[in-house]
C-alpha cells in the first residue's frame, strides 16, 4: 500500500521505533516565542540541561508586543517582564531572537516561511497551535504544548505516534472575490470543529494548485479549527519558485538536491486516506461566521440560524448560547449586521497578499465614520514590503490605522483589544467568547470581505461593493 | 510530574461542548513566567459573568473531577489551561471527545483525561446534578470509572498508562536512546536550513 505526502515526512524522521511505545520524532525547526516558552527554559534550567541544537531553533516576540510607540519600552510590566524572560532565556541558551522592530521579527508562523527557514519535508513545531501554517510547504507542522517545548530544547525530538490521514479535495476554479480564507472557513462548518480530530488533513486538488504561498498558508492555519494537528499541501513549482533565494534557502548545488528530494514528496496513489471529503470550488462564496466557534460559519449570503433547526442537541446549545454572546436574532441577514471594528492581520492573512487585496479594495475609499480599521502587519519585513510598495498610504488616506508588527488583535494580550459588546469582522482565525476582548463580538472573515466590510460598516462581500456603485 | 494510579472524589458537571483553552484560560493570564498559581485564571470569564454558572455554586466547590461535553480543550496550545485546571483543584476531565494538543499536553501535565461514551458522560453529569457528594472514582489501573453502581470502562495506550502510573518524565526517558539521536543528525542531508551562521 502507498503512504501519504504526511505518512512520507514522518516516516523519514523517525529515530526510534518500538514496539508498545511511541515513536521518537526528529525535529527539524523548533520556533519559540514569549508566551510558552518560560516555563520550558525554567525546567532546562532546574534539571541542568542544555538546549541540543540551538541552530535549529529560531525565536522572536510576536503575542505580547503592542503594535504603537514601538520604540518605547513595553508599557504592561506583565508583558515586559515575559518578553523579557525570554531575551535572557534565548541569551543564556544561545538561540537566535528577533526582538521587537528588527527585520525578523514577526508572528512566528509567518517569519519561518519568510526567512526560507520553512521548507518541504521538514518536521516544525512551536509552542503555537497555528504551526500547521508551515505544512503549505508540505512540511509535517504542529503545535505542542510546554512541556513538550522543554522535550525537543532538550533532546531536538518528540515522542509521538502515525496520524491519522484525512484528504480535503477541493477542484475546480474559486469564483471571483472567493479567497482562501473562504474555503478553510466552508470546510470548518462542513466538518466541523471535531472533524480533523486525530488526523492530519492533507488539502488537494486543483484549487489548492492553484493557489499562491501565502493562500495555501491561510489554509493549512486553520487546520486546528478543523481540530486537525496539522494540514499540508504536496510542494510544487509554486513552492520552489517561492524559496528560491530566500535567506536560509538552499543554494547551488545544494538547491538542485533539495529540489530533487522535494520533489518526491507526494501521496502515492494507491495510498489510502481514512477520511476524504471533496468540495466544488465553483460552487463557494464568502463566509462570515456568526457564532463563538470557527464552525460556525456561513456564506455571507446566508441569514443568522435558527438554533431550533439544528439537529443534534449540543449543536442546538452552542447555537443559542452564540447567539446570546453575540447579541444576534435567529433570521437577520448576515449582511446586515455592523461592525464596529475590522481587523486585517493575524498568522491567518497578516502576509503581504493579504495587504494587497484588501488595499486593493480601499484604495479611493473610505472606512465607514463610526467604524475603525486596525491593519497591522504579520513581520516587520511585511510591513516594510508594504511601505516601499506604498500599500500603508493607501490605508491610512483610507482612515484604516497602519501598526507595527505582531499577534494584535488575533487574541488582544497587548492594548489592542475590543471592548465589552464591540463587533469586530476579522481576518484571524478564533471567534471564541472573549478571544478579542472581555466581551468582544467577533466575525471571521477574509482580508477581501474584511475591506469591504470596513467601507460600508456592515458585514460585506467585495462583490457588493461594485453593484452599488461604491 | 506525580504519579496517578486512582482518585476518589466528587463530579462537577460542566455541560458545555467545545470549551476552548481561551475559556479554561484567557489570554491575559499568559503573561506569568510560572508554573503555578493559574486557578485565578480558570473560566473566569464564566465565572465572572455567569452567576449561575455551574463551577461557582457552592455544592462543586470542592470538586476534583470535570464532566464536560464533547470537544473540550479546542484551540490553542497553551498548556496553562491544563495548568490551570490542576492549580484548581481537578485531577481529572471525563468528556466524550479532547482537542488532541489538550490531550497529549493532560499527559504531560498529569491531568488525567478520561473519554467516556456520550451517553455515559451524560449519565454521570445527571449524577452528579442529582446528588452533588456522590463519590466518583477513576481508576488509571483498572481503567475505569465507577460511581454508584455504575462501571464505565475507558482506553488508554499502554505506554502512556504506564508514564503516568509511574509518574515519570518523558525527557529523562528520552535521554535513554541519545545514542539513536546521534546516528539519525549523522545521516541528515547537509542542506536542511539551520537558523545560525
Ligand atoms: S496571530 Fe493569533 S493565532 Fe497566530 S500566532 Fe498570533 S495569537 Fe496565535
Amino acid at each position: 500500500m502507498g503512504q501519504t505526502l504526511a505518512q512520507k515526512v514522518y516516516e523519514q524522521h523517525v529515530v526510534r521505533r518500538t514496539e508498545g511505545e511511541p515513536d521518537l520524532l526528529y525535529i527539524d525547526l523548533h520556533l519559540v516565542h514569549e508566551v510558552t516558552s518560560p516555563q520550558a527554559f525554567d525546567g532546562l534550567r532546574a534539571a541542568g540541561r542544555t538546549v541540543r541544537r540551538p541552530d535549529l531553533t529560531m525565536s522572536t516576540e510576536d503575542h505580547n508586543v503592542p503594535t504603537t510607540n514601538l520604540l518605547a519600552p513595553i508599557a504592561d510590566p506583565v508583558s515586559r517582564a515575559q518578553v523579557e524572560a525570554l531575551r535572557t532565556n534565548t541569551a543564556e541558551f544561545g538561540i537566535r531572537q528577533a526582538p521587537m522592530g528588527t527585520r525578523d521579527q514577526g508572528i512566528v508562523h509567518v517569519i519561518g516561511p519568510q526567512l526560507g527557514l520553512t521548507q518541504p519535508g521538514m518536521t516544525i513545531v512551536c509552542g503555537d497551535s497555528h504551526t500547521s501554517t508551515h505544512g503549505a510547504f508540505g512540511a509535517l507542522a504542529f503545535g505542542i504544548g510546554t512541556s513538550e517545548v522543554e522535550h525537543v530544547l532538550a533532546t531536538q525530538t518528540l515522542t509521538q505516534r502515525p496520524a491519522k490521514q484525512m484528504s480535503v479535495r477541493v477542484d475546480g476554479e474559486l469564483p471571483l472575490g472567493v479567497s482562501a480564507k473562504d474555503v478553510i472557513l466552508a470546510v470548518i462548518a462542513e466538518i466541523g470543529t471535531g472533524g480533523g480530530q486525530g488526523h492530519v488533513i492533507e488539502y488537494r486538488g486543483s484549487a489548492i494548485e492553484a493557489l499562491s504561498m501565502e493562500s495555501r498558508m491561510t489554509i493549512c492555519n486553520m487546520s486546528i479549527e478543523a481540530g486537525a494537528r496539522a494540514g499540508l499541501i504536496a510542494p510544487d513549482e509554486t513552492t520552489f519558485a517561492y524559496l528560491q533565494g530566500r535567506d536560509h534557502a538552499p543554494s547551488g548545488e545544494d538547491w538542485d538536491a533539495a529540489v530533487a528530494a522535494w520533489r518526491e514528496l507526494r501521496t502515492d496513489d494507491d495510498a489510502v486516506f481514512d477520511r476524504e471529503v471533496v468540495i466544488d470550488a465553483a460552487s463557494l462564496t464568502p463566509y462570515v461566521t456568526w457564532g463563538t466557534n470557527p464552525g460556525q460559519g456561513l456564506p455571507i449570503g446566508a441569514a443568522v440560524p435558527d438554533p431550533a433547526s439544528f439537529a443534534d442537541e449540543s449543536d442546538r446549545a452552542a447555537a443559542e448560547s452564540a447567539l446570546a454572546y453575540m447579541g444576534l436574532t435567529a433570521g437577520t441577514p448576515l449582511r446586515e449586521i455592523s461592525v464596529d471594528t475590522v481587523f486585517l492581520g493575524s498568522c491567518t492573512n497578516g502576509r503581504i497578499e493579504d495587504l494587497r487585496v484588501a488595499a486593493e479594495l480601499l484604495r479611493g475609499n473610505h472606512v465607514a465614520a463610526d467604524t475603525r480599521m486596525l491593519v497591522v502587519p504579520g513581520s516587520v519585513f511585511v510591513k516594510q514590503q508594504a511601505e516601499e510598495e506604498g500599500l500603508d498610504a493607501v490605508f491610512t488616506a483610507a482612515g484604516a490605522e497602519w501598526r507595527g508588527a505582531g499577534c494584535s488583535m488575533c487574541l488582544g494580550m497587548n492594548p489592542d483589544q475590543l471592548a465589552p459588546g464591540e463587533r469586530s469582522a476579522s481576518t484571524s482565525n478564533r471567534n471564541f467568547q472573549g478571544r478579542q476582548g472581555k466581551g468582544g463580538r467577533t466575525h471571521l472573515v477574509s482580508p477581501a470581505v474584511a475591506a469591504a466590510t470596513a467601507i460600508t460598516g456592515r458585514l460585506t462581500a467585495p462583490a457588493d461593493l461594485q453593484t452599488a456603485g461604491a | 510530574m506525580d504519579a496517578f494510579t486512582t482518585h476518589t472524589g466528587t463530579a462537577a458537571p460542566l455541560r458545555r461542548s467545545n470549551v476552548d483553552t481561551d475559556q479554561i484560560i484567557p489570554a491575559e493570564y499568559l503573561k506569568r513566567i510560572t508554573r503555578t498559581g493559574f486557578e485565578d485564571g480558570l473560566f473566569v470569564a464564566w465565572r465572572t459573568n455567569e452567576p449561575d454558572f455551574v463551577l461557582n455554586k457552592p455544592e462543586y466547590a470542592d470538586a476534583s473531577i470535570l464532566v464536560a461535553g464533547p470537544d473540550f480543550g479546542t484551540g490553542s496550545s497553551r498548556e496553562h489551561a491544563n495548568w490551570a485546571l490542576l492549580d484548581g483543584g481537578y485531577k481529572v476531565v471525563i468528556s466524550a471527545r479532547f482537542a488532541d494538543i489538550f490531550r497529549n499536553n493532560s499527559t504531560k501535565s498529569g491531568l488525567l483525561t478520561v473519554v467516556l461514551p456520550a451517553a455515559d458522560v451524560e449519565a454521570l453529569q445527571d449524577a452528579c446534578e442529582t446528588d452533588p457528594t456522590l463519590a466518583v472514582t477513576v481508576d488509571l489501573v483498572a481503567r475505569e470509572v465507577r460511581w454508584a453502581d455504575r462501571v464505565s470502562g475507558f482506553e488508554i495506550d499502554d505506554y502512556t498508562r504506564w508514564r503516568l502510573l509511574e509518574g515519570l518524565d518523558d525527557i529523562g526517558l528520552t535521554e535513554r536512546h541519545l545514542g539513536d539521536i546521534d546516528a539519525f543528525e549523522a545521516a541528515r542531508p547537509a542542506w536542511k536550513p539551520r537558523t545560525l551562521a
